[in-house]
């Protein structure tokens, strides 16, 4: 194979097969990419359903039972299927080329990762057009979720557990690659901030989503095979899945929080001109989070009736939480402090970021306080608090990521005007919907309610906060034109156009295939900077040049989830009709086929001879 | 404690309603205003972490919004290599300790609340009362008193009532903010929590955990009156009549359609004896509302029955034959509806009621 193939004209056909086969962690990362800005631009609509059934007090623009699986598929949508892989398109497209990689440890799991998160976001969402997506809400309590009907609820279980098992693959794929492929001399503490916080994110993914495997399990034996794991009357215990469902939607949290807060970590010091203020403080609040992450599950149920005891340690454990995260903020203040602050895009949407992930982090500490949350607990006041992390921490720092990266991943780079333009829209719009929020929550409306009745004092509020949904909209749309502008253009831009400081920088962009030609000898935090103020213009090479190994495209990993996406559907319909359980057998079988396949059949990938590397810099 | 806590409450309640709120909701359901013993503690705990976070988003607003002013760049700065500072341990503990110390200030607080709130010390000698979460109306039982009744808790004001709180079904959660915080209410844990309403009136409850279709709807409520009221309510509740005989033709007619059709479900005397199957109507004609929601008036109990599904999606009526044999138009409703409104303990309702009413009538 030549390595002149990538830099060939391809027609789609032969696009659309590399992609479909492709090993390569930046290409995976733009297929995160699209997918995650996919499910991202429906879960949206559906928000905005949400919104305009809430406009006005007993609204009918949507039933009940369609309001319900709006607001599961908005949730179940955001967080497994636009946030988590948004996160891990980020997550390839950089932490290789931060620690000096030439891709990811696993190629070929990475590959098989992204396309069972695919076939998993899919079948969720098949419920839709099979008489009713999953309607018991995306935290899927029992026995509400155990007793719904139809299938809706079937899809959610196997959607999740297929891209569930993509996640846990994609998550061990990162600890392997960050702990065993950095760069020589590229030590942990001279790691890039976002490249910690994948690597902690990646040890939470690791300890938490079994959690929610097992607790999928449990509920498809309920609802598929009869078993009573979660109800009652059969001796089982319902609240055992909020049990499940919290040890590992707490750190799921900071799952997608970190990396973000690696984003900004990364943006405010390119932008600042300055290194990371306490970066030692930053990495040990990283690791801290990570580990408190999973010690205040419970403050999700402090109604439950787990007694005083228990809703005392969980809450005083959360406000810990509070502590590291704090510590986060005042450094990245100080960061800014004494710099030479460059607002374009991305530092806006982190100068955007700090106040209101300030505020999420406030009323983060008041939810945690047991006794205070009687109150808000299930509330819209909750429903604004999530929104102003997740949103205000997470999104901000995607869309921020977006700008930032999008040289790297793509050559060109996003109109700065029309992103200001996305992120002023999107930033009041955002404040305009949840900051209300916290207020109706506290004048007594639930979350969750489909209507509201007149005359509660509600109507100002909601109106306030469905009109800011809508500008939320609008700077999205003005993204995607911003997006499509920029592609349509092509302006090429160089390797490090915002004179940034970290690895990534230090190639072209978007990089060769095999990233760095050399591996590159890494002299301190920040080594690009280092290098550049040094009067060097790229990285001092460790190795000499030699043959690079690469591995060979496969098409197994699609056709290997394509095999459990069709199982799925033979274990969903085999409670009508067992005859459904040759669809079972069929799928499984193509999965266990080709993993068979990849077993058997040596893969030894292909190697890019130096002479042609030579020839390539010649040229 | 307590006496702090109210200077604390009475100083930070004027500058934080002025303030940031100008309206805090409806009376009798905002959390904001709370007349109960629950609703005041947790309250306490809202406004002194609000005023904590209040000191610490100052703080952080204004390191921030100077150094975004001050080394903000400025045109031929776009060269300008600022200094790389590495960190100060000295600000590291500094910015550790000053929140552990701010965490410990509402920690406390929260703590003896979250106790104080748990405390079962007085449950043998209160009024007990077993509430059942069902989709999507609330039952409750006085064991003591052998009466139940359905949608609203009739409670003395200034007493301790404690609720055992069990679910027939799916979660519920039993939420009136004003009176207090929420508590779940499962099916397989019997959840204990106290109640204790400090004046006379009648105070909008809320289901808060997701559980169907009509979640939004399954609204009951708290009402709070005098002492001798409750025991007069008590008494005339314990006597209401299994045997009632309509008065009026019409209520004649609509007693025989009711009891063809809705009395497997729904009891019309108040006896604790009945099984929880259908809402008990033995004090239906004094109720603050319709299905809980809706104005009290004849046409909107006619609307129930002939229509439950527009009402309250999905509940538990929609399986009645007689919507599925359709024998009961317009005309029998309004017959039933009829009967249903000589269903009374009391000639009268209480005070709190009969105000709630006017109200709910002069606003909408």
């Amino acid at each position: 194979m030549s390595t002149m193939v990538a830099t060939n004209k391809k027609g789609f056909g032969a696009t659309l097969w590399d992609y479909l086969t492709t090993v390569d962690h930046k290409k995976i990362a733009i297929l995160y990419l699209v997918a995650g800005g996919f499910f991202f631009i429906l879960g949206g609509l559906e928000a905005l359903a949400i919104r305009w059934q809430l406009v006005q007090p007993m609204n009918d623009f949507v039933s009940a039972g369609f309001y319900n699986e709006l607001i599961t598929m908005h949730g179940t949508t955001m967080i497994f299927l636009a946030a988590m892989p948004l996160i891990f398109a980020f997550m390839n497209a950089v932490v290789p080329l931060q620690i000096g990689a030439r891709d990811v440890a696993f190629p070929f799991l990475n590959s098989l990762g992204f396309w069972l998160f695919l076939f998993g976001g899919i079948m969720l969402n098949v419920g839709w057009f099979t008489g009713g997506a999953a309607d018991a809400g995306w935290t899927a309590y029992a026995p509400l979720s155990t007793t719904s009907l139809g299938e809706g609820v079937d899809y959610y279980v196997l959607g999740l557990q297929i891209s569930g098992a993509g996640t846990l693959i994609g998550g061990i794929n990162f600890l392997v690659t960050i702990v065993n492929m950095r760069a020589p001399g590229m030590t942990y503490m001279r790691m890039p901030l976002f490249t910690w916080t994948a690597f902690v994110a990646s040890a939470l993914i690791l300890f938490a989503f079994p959690a929610l495997t097992v607790g999928l399990f449990l509920m498809m034996f309920d609802r598929l095979f009869g078993a009573g794991f979660f109800d009652p009357a059969m001796g089982g215990n319902s609240v055992i899945w909020q049990h499940l469902f919290w040890i590992f939607g707490h750190p799921e949290v900071y799952i997608l929080a970190l990396p973000a807060f690696g984003i900004f970590s990364e943006i405010i010091s390119t932008f600042s001109k300055k290194r990371l203020f306490g970066y030692t403080a930053m990495v040990f609040a990283t690791v801290l989070i990570g580990f408190l992450g999973f010690m205040v599950w419970a403050h999700h149920m402090f109604t439950v009736g787990m007694g005083p005891a228990a809703n005392s340690i969980f809450a005083v454990a959360t406000m810990a939480i509070a502590v590291p995260t704090g510590i986060k903020i005042f450094n990245w203040l100080f960061t800014l402090w004494g710099g030479n602050i460059q607002i374009n895009t991305p530092m806006l949407w982190a100068l955007g970021f700090i106040p209101t992930f300030t505020l999420g982090g406030m009323t983060g500490v008041m939810v945690a306080a047991a006794s205070a949350d009687f109150q808000y607990h299930d509330t819209y006041f909750v429903v604004a608090h999530f929104h102003y992390v997740i949103v205000g921490g997470v999104v901000f720092a995607l869309l921020a990521g977006t700008h930032y990266w999008w040289p790297k991943m793509f050559g060109t780079i996003l109109d700065d005007k029309l992103g200001k333009i996305t992120f002023w829209l999107f930033f009041i719009g955002f404040h305009l919907t949840f900051f209300i929020q916290h207020f109706l929550g506290l004048m007594g409306m639930p979350r969750r309610y489909w209507v509201y009745l007149e005359g509660q004092g509600l109507d100002l509020g909601n109106l306030i906060s469905t009109i800011g949904a809508f500008l939320m909209g609008i700077g999205t749309i003005v993204l995607l034109i911003n997006i499509i502008k920029t592609s349509v253009k092509n302006e090429k831009v160089s390797g490090d156009p915002w004179d940034a400081r970290t690895l990534e920088w230090a190639i072209p962009s978007p990089p060769p295939f095999y990233n760095f030609k050399q591996l590159p000898l890494v002299r301190g935090l920040d080594p690009l900077w280092v290098e550049k103020t040094e009067g060097r213009k790229g990285m001092t090479p460790a190795e000499p040049l030699t043959d690079i190994h690469m591995p060979n495209n496969s098409f197994l990993p699609f056709v290997m989830s394509l095999g459990l996406f069709i199982a799925g559907f033979g274990f969903i319909y085999q409670k009508y009709d067992l005859s459904w359980l040759i669809v079972l057998f069929i799928g499984m079988g193509i999965t266990l086929g080709c993993m068979l396949i990849r077993s058997v059949k040596d893969d030894l990938g292909y190697h890019i001879h130096k002479e042609d590397l030579k020839k390539e810099a010649e040229e | 404690m307590k006496d702090w806590m109210g200077k604390i409450r009475t100083l930070s309640l004027f500058s934080f309603l002025v303030i940031i709120l100008s309206a805090c909701g409806k009376d009798n359901l905002t959390a904001l205003v709370p007349k109960g013993y629950g609703a005041e503690q947790s309250f306490n705990v809202i406004i002194i972490s609000i005023l904590v976070m209040i000191v610490v988003f100052v703080v952080v607003m204004a390191i921030y919004v100077y150094v975004v002013l001050k080394y903000r760049q400025r045109k031929g700065q776009e060269d300008q290599i600022p200094k790389q500072t590495e960190g100060n341990k000295t600000l590291e503990v500094v910015w550790t300790v000053i929140p552990i110390l701010l965490l410990i200030i509402i920690a406390v607080p929260t703590i003896a609340s979250t106790y104080d709130l748990a405390d079962e010390s007085e449950k043998e000698d209160s009024i007990n009362v077993n509430v059942t979460g069902l989709q999507f109306w609330w039952n409750f039982e006085y064991p003591n008193e052998e009466i139940q009744t359905s949608q609203e808790l009739y409670i003395p004001v200034d007493e301790r009532i404690y609720l055992n709180m069990m679910s027939s079904d799916v979660i519920h959660s039993f939420w009136v903010p004003s009176i207090s915080g929420k508590m779940d209410v499962s099916p397989e844990n019997e959840n204990t929590m106290y109640i204790e309403a400090y004046e006379e009136g009648v105070y909008w409850g809320k289901c808060t955990e997701f559980c169907g279709d009509s979640h939004s709807l399954m609204d009951f409520k708290i009402v709070a009156v005098s002492q001798e009221e409750y025991d007069e309510w008590v008494t005339a509740m314990q006597n209401t009549d299994p045997e009632y005989t309509a008065e009026s033709a019409t209520a004649q007619e609509g007693q025989e359609l009711f009891e063809n059709s809705c009395i497997s479900c729904h009891a019309i005397d108040a006896s604790a004896n009945h099984p929880v199957v259908g809402p008990n109507l033995a004090d239906f004609a004094n109720r603050t509302k319709v299905a809980g929601i809706n104005d009290f008036s004849k046409e909107e109990i006619v609307n129930w029955i002939v229509d439950p599904a527009e009402v309250k999606p999905g509940n538990g009526m929609l399986d009645a034959p007689y919507l599925e044999e359709n024998t009961i138009g317009q005309e029998e409703a309004d017959k039933i509806a009829d009967f249903l409104l000589e269903l009374k303990a009391t000639d009268e309702p209480v005070d709190s009621v009969q105000q709630f009413r006017e109200n709910e009538a002069n606003e909408n």
